[in-house]
């Protein structure tokens, strides 16, 4: 038990501290970077508490695909300097008042949500999630998922559809001149119309039309 | 007492695992050259000791030796940190490698989530290494290499599930436990071509090697990496595609399994199989590398986007409405 509750520490501490940097750091890569390990943390402790499933899910959605992107964008848009200027400079730091209310309404429904859930337990109604130990925790999600949540789960995967199709009307763009590639055609080329040998008159040279 | 009894133990185990890794991937990357070699119909590397087994080893003393020089205008701490993560990530994975019944060094219940979820992360290394050596050609390899990365897992993904499907667990044990009778590779044999393929450019191999596409981008991400530090990224680079093989052979070729449960093949042990496996694989691996020449960028992503995902989505239907018409639909 002494070793849980020492790698649990160790974890919860990480997690804690780099969540603070995402926000302190100066350079916004470095916060990505941050950000990810947060994710990895947080996935461990998920794992801790006997959640493998939900744990290996976070690192693969949130550390291998959406962090990747963060991290794409935010190297190719060169938004360091934005940041700093917020920081140091006085203008623009109306940026600041929104995102301290925002947090603190965050913190305040995280208060709701774990004081209800610690003093007043039947609050929440846990009388249909039993628990069965002798099945793994992947088989027991699945029975609850795609039995009592069948529709929740639908319906939130139509949403995730809908976003990804509304993302890809918003930035997809006509544009003229572009120079298009037809693999077909590139790949049934065929030496005859490719290559043309000319019989060049010495001293005259030859014209070729293109 | 009893802690320290348990980590001299754990220890002793991942010692018994890692070192034998290690020791393959250098051996590997001579197979590699030689098959590469003659192919070309040259030699290799053939002087350092017998066959030139030992050409890998010289290469690290060497590395070893050089000197490590880090750019005045780097991010030196990420710059360091890149090919350690490539490397420890690389190694990481082979903890749930079985390799027989019992022989795994932790056999958890989500293995195959665990090796595919260490595999995504293997492109923060890249990714570091090209952003903290603030140069161009190393950011354009890293940034190419993301993209691939990402694209390349998700088929990966799909024909993981295929498999799943079929399986009903996601252990790495059950996984070949269930192919007793007839290894996935009949079955499901083009998801195991899709699969090579996404290995390939999950893995940075040619014909998919655009990250370090020496005739564009020097060496891409690797341009400034030098001594040590360029020796973790190809030690990291090399477990990588071992990887990839075991999990081939895992999800596919039936892990530890013989071909036949006859008498002569029943007494080579399970792991001497999976090697076999794994060898066999590889040598697809580098004989692609020699014949197969580089594709363009825009082919790479049109490959991973508009063919193979769907075709792999489409097998997943096929699979899972067979299994279910024909109630076939693993239940445990």
């Amino acid at each position: 038990m002494i070793a849980h509750a020492i790698f649990f520490y160790i974890f919860s501490i990480i997690a804690v501290v780099s969540a603070v940097m995402v926000t302190v750091s100066k350079n916004t890569v470095h916060s990505v970077f941050f950000l990810i390990l947060d994710f990895i943390s947080i996935s461990c402790l998920f794992i801790m508490i006997g959640a493998e499933f939900l744990g290996m899910i976070m690192l693969i959605v949130y550390v291998g695909a959406v962090a990747v992107l963060f991290l794409f964008v935010v190297m190719m848009l060169n938004v360091a300097q934005q940041k700093n200027q917020w920081f140091v400079s006085k203008e623009n730091s109306n940026h600041i008042p929104i995102g301290l209310l925002i947090s603190v309404i965050i913190f305040f429904e995280l208060i709701i949500v774990i004081g209800g859930w610690k003093y007043k337990p039947d609050l929440f109604d846990q009388g249909n999630l039993s628990i069965v130990n002798d099945v793994s925790n992947t088989h027991s999600l699945g029975m609850v998922l795609y039995t009592d949540y069948i529709y929740i789960f639908q319906i939130s995967g139509m949403i995730l559809l809908i976003a990804m199709i509304g993302a890809i009307v918003l930035t997809f763009r006509q544009r003229e001149g572009v120079k298009k590639q037809s693999y077909l055609k590139q790949i049934s080329r065929e030496r005859a119309e490719g290559v043309e040998v000319v019989e060049v008159a010495s001293n005259r040279g030859v014209k070729i039309d293109d | 007492m009893e802690y320290l009894d348990l980590i001299f133990q754990e220890t002793y185990k991942i010692l018994f695992l890692l070192v034998p890794v290690l020791v393959s991937v250098a051996m590997i990357v001579w197979l590699d050259r030689r098959v590469w070699a003659f192919v070309q119909k040259r030699q290799g590397p053939n002087v350092v000791g017998p066959f030139g087994l030992l050409q890998s080893l010289a290469d690290a003393l060497k590395y070893i030796f050089k000197e490590i020089i880090i750019p005045a205008s780097s991010n030196k701490i990420i710059f360091i940190l890149a090919p350690i993560i490539t490397m420890t990530l690389a190694l990481i994975a082979w903890a749930v490698i079985p390799f027989g019944v019992d022989q795994v060094l932790a056999d958890i219940n989500v293995g195959i989530l665990y090796i595919f979820a260490v595999s995504s992360l293997g492109v923060y290394g890249i990714i570091m290494g090209g952003w903290a050596s603030n140069s161009k050609y190393p950011f354009l390899g890293s940034i190419r290499s993301a993209a691939q990365m990402v694209s390349y897992e998700v088929s990966i993904g799909i024909i993981i599930i295929n498999v799943l499907l079929c399986v009903g667990s996601l252990n790495l044990s059950d996984i070949v436990i269930a192919q007793k009778d007839m290894w996935f590779v009949i079955p499901l044999f083009p998801m195991f071509v899709i699969f090579f393929i996404s290995a390939l450019a999950e893995t940075n191999r040619p014909p998919f090697d655009l990250p370090e596409a020496e005739a564009e981008l020097v060496a891409g991400y690797q341009t400034e990496y030098s001594g040590m530090m360029y020796a973790m990224f190809w030690l990291g680079e090399y477990a990588n595609i071992l990887l990839m093989c075991a999990l081939g052979s895992i999800l596919f070729l039936g892990g530890w399994l013989s071909p036949i449960e006859l008498y002569p093949f029943n007494l080579i042990p399970g792991a001497l199989w999976l090697i076999f496996k794994i060898l066999f694989l590889f040598i697809l691996f580098a004989l692609v590398k020699a014949i197969v020449p580089r594709y363009r960028y825009d082919q790479l992503m049109r490959l991973g986007w508009k063919i193979f995902l769907p075709l792999s989505l489409t097998y997943v239907v096929l699979t899972a409405s067979y299994l279910f018409y024909f109630n076939l639909l693993p239940t445990n």
